[in-house]
């Protein structure tokens, strides 16, 4: 019979222990996470960036990824969107009772695999396991620590008029393939989840330019929201051009034919960033030789007129406006 | 070929813009009669870089638009019934019957779940034999032949506990409907592409014989668009009307036999009720007696209540095409996507949508 997680792989006594010990601490081996105190305990100084994020991805597999993969890549982003060099992860379960054992075992080596790509160590953990039907096979929540080098200053609200507008590739990816896997609308398709970790992208993209002035990920929402948000944060507009937004045909014909707009799918491994109209060209160069930043282009400019709106010229050359996403896609796509 | 990004080339679409500059003399008004066209229309700036000769109105074709309040609510009633488990397309969730919405009602309890295939709601009906799973039969020509199979399927299967609450409709009597009126004032017809594909090209060709007003089927692509306007401008140059297609790769002139067949199997035409224009002849599709075992209407006691209109709600009028929705003064303001009055903010080929999401002015 199949090893099963049962409620008492969450009670903190033996199977706990065994659990842990056997299929995390082995797997995330390091020595912070294996001393197993009660906090993981370690010297840091500088700017520190603090970030958590919890993940309900459904299905928890999917192409090109999986809920561990994903629950790292999700917070190294999230802190390297802040110029942050990603340091150290909590991982927190919360698992339904039943999921395979084989499964978690899956997830677990994903999460080792994404953190030490991301160069990121998991120092603290925990377990907890609910009755069937209480969660929905297995949640995870990460928080993450990093550190900022000095005169590195990061912020949705530093866009000025003039900063050019830059997205790291193809938007969609992983919305499109997330949902090409649901149950009750799967459909067939060979295009994969972008998730990936940026942390290393960002570092090389600020020693190319110290003077980045805004960097997010977007993620739920898509890149349409990201635009929106920083917009409003920075009080500026910002115009894109419809044809140089690079989208895969895959997610085109997806998104024809279950009515979405690809600028509003969610994307895990693309980042949008705004920075000096006179560095936009060194970034480029420098964000075209990491492996996740090969089809990077500038898609617009920021402007001062229209506070928070984003308006983007169609590729008929005509104008409209880009909102945020109102309502839902789909849920739980990260 | 790609289907898609070819017909989205920017260099491609100038080309047919400054022909249609060139060409376009006469002041000429067309409607598109499909909410599929006004999104396209919107999302790609299309009135914007016609000539000013050239005005474009949105139509009724939004079928979640044109549904009657009474209607809604005899779904939402419907939901109360114990141990019946309503399937619907996304959209319908949200658009305010006289009372509540499938959403409210949903929240508070009722079984009421998401499909994206009629064949999503017979499964559900099979894996639920102690429910009554009622399928929400809301469309046009394009959606009423899959779910005319999903009743011929239930009843190949011997299934008692599936439903239909058929409240589907049919195109070229409400263009009928809305030329008679004579409310609006038409020089061409941009006609539905995905409806089309179904009944084919034919069933428009009384548009242009007895009201003189050129057609053209369109597809949803910003090319087929600027391609289908230009047809409709060599049309009133020349002083002709006919029906063309402009959308080949989808539509022949004598239509889907397979899906008409089905059609034909299961519905027979009856009027139907249609917001801003009331009851239209003909115009809606009733199960036949054959196969009336499957109609929710039939099979359960539905007590919708009295209904009643948004106060101030002007979607009538913008689904007739003699408003738009900047004449609504609720427009933007108390109505809004993330809190819908009126339907045609709700669906997303509404024209209050539309019109919202792509900025009027801008994309206007």
């Amino acid at each position: 019979m199949e090893d099963k997680i049962l409620l008492a792989h969450g009670s903190g006594g033996k199977l706990a222990h065994e659990l842990v010990e056997k299929s995390f601490v082995k797997a995330l081996a390091n020595p912070l996470l294996a001393k197993l105190d009660d906090s993981a305990v370690f010297d840091l100084s500088g700017r520190l960036a603090f970030t958590t994020d919890s993940y309900v991805v459904s299905p928890i597999f999917f192409p090109g990824g999986d809920i561990g993969k994903l629950a790292v890549c999700g917070t190294v982003n999230d802190l390297a969107m802040c110029g942050a060099k990603p340091l150290y992860l909590s991982l927190s379960f919360i698992i339904e009772e039943g999921l395979p054992q084989s499964e978690l075992e899956q997830i677990v080596d994903s999460v080792q695999k994404a953190a030490q790509e991301a160069g990121v160590e998991i120092v603290t953990g925990d377990t907890k396991v609910v009755h069937k039907g209480s969660a929905d096979k297995l949640f995870i929540n990460t928080a993450g620590v990093g550190i900022i080098a000095q005169g590195i200053d990061i912020s949705g609200s530093n866009a000025r008029p003039g900063d050019k507008v830059i997205l790291s590739g193809t938007i969609g990816d992983h919305g499109i393939a997330v949902i090409s896997q649901r149950e009750g609308l799967s459909f067939s398709t060979k295009l994969k989840s972008d998730c990936a970790p940026l942390g290393d992208l960002v570092a090389e993209m600020v020693n190319a330019s110290p003077n980045i002035h805004c960097l997010r990920d977007p993620t739920r929402g898509g890149l349409a929201t990201s635009l929106n948000e920083l917009a409003k944060q920075s009080g500026v507009s910002i115009r894109i051009e419809e044809e140089k937004i690079p989208v895969r045909e895959e997610v085109l014909a997806a998104c024809e034919m279950l009515g979405f707009d690809p600028l509003y799918v969610a994307n895990e491994g693309k980042l949008v960033a705004i920075v000096p109209a006179e560095d936009a060209d060194k970034l480029l160069t420098a964000m075209r030789k990491n492996k996740y930043g090969k089809n990077t282009t500038i898609i617009g400019e920021v402007g001062a007129e229209h506070p928070g709106r984003v308006v983007m010229k169609t590729v008929l050359g005509a104008s409209r406006i880009v909102d945020m996403l109102v309502g839902d896609l789909l849920p739980r796509i990260c | 070929m790609r289907f898609i990004s070819e017909f989205r080339r920017s260099e491609l679409a100038e080309g047919l813009i400054s022909q249609i500059h060139r060409k376009s003399r006469t002041p000429a008004r067309f409607m598109e009669f499909c909410g599929g066209h006004t999104v396209t229309i919107f999302r790609y700036g299309i009135r914007q870089v016609l000539p000013s000769t050239i005005e474009m109105v949105s139509g009724p074709g939004c079928p979640i638009c044109v549904t009657a309040n009474a209607d809604l609510d005899k779904a939402i009633a419907l939901s109360q019934i114990p141990d019946v488990i309503i399937t619907t397309f996304g959209d319908m969730l949200k658009v305010p019957g006289s009372r509540s919405s499938l959403q409210q009602v949903k929240a508070d309890g009722a079984q009421v779940h998401t499909v994206y295939s009629t064949m999503d709601a017979l499964k559900m009906a099979e894996d639920n034999p102690d429910k009554s799973v009622v399928f929400l039969g809301i469309g046009f020509e394009t959606t009423a032949p899959t779910i005319a199979a999903s009743i011929l399927q239930a009843e190949e299967k011997g299934m008692r506990n599936y439903y239909v609450l058929s409240l589907h409709k049919v195109c070229p009597p409400v263009i009928r409907a809305l030329l008679d009126s004579g409310e609006v004032k038409l020089d061409g017809l941009i006609c539905p592409g995905h409806v089309s594909a179904i009944i084919g090209s034919h069933p428009w060709e009384f548009i242009a014989r007895d009201y003189g007003i050129p057609c053209v089927v369109s597809g949803f692509e910003p090319l087929d668009i600027l391609q289908c306007v230009d047809m409709l401008v060599d049309q009133v140059e020349n002083g002709e009307s006919r029906v063309e297609i402009a959308y080949r790769r989808g539509v022949r002139p004598e239509g889907n036999q397979q899906a008409l067949r089905l059609m034909e199997q299961v519905f027979e035409p009856s009027p139907a009720q249609w917001r801003g224009m009331g009851e239209v002849p003909d115009s809606g599709l009733k199960i036949r007696k054959k196969y009336q075992c499957f109609d929710a209407e039939l099979a359960f006691d539905i007590e919708p209540g009295p209904t009643s209109e948004p106060v101030g709600c002007i979607c009538g009028d913008i689904l007739r095409g003699v408003k738009t929705p900047a004449d609504c003064r609720l427009f933007g303001k108390a109505c809004v996507p993330e809190n819908p009055i009126g339907p045609c903010m709700v669906s997303s080929e509404g024209s209050c949508s539309a019109y919202y999401l792509y900025g009027g002015s801008f994309g206007g």
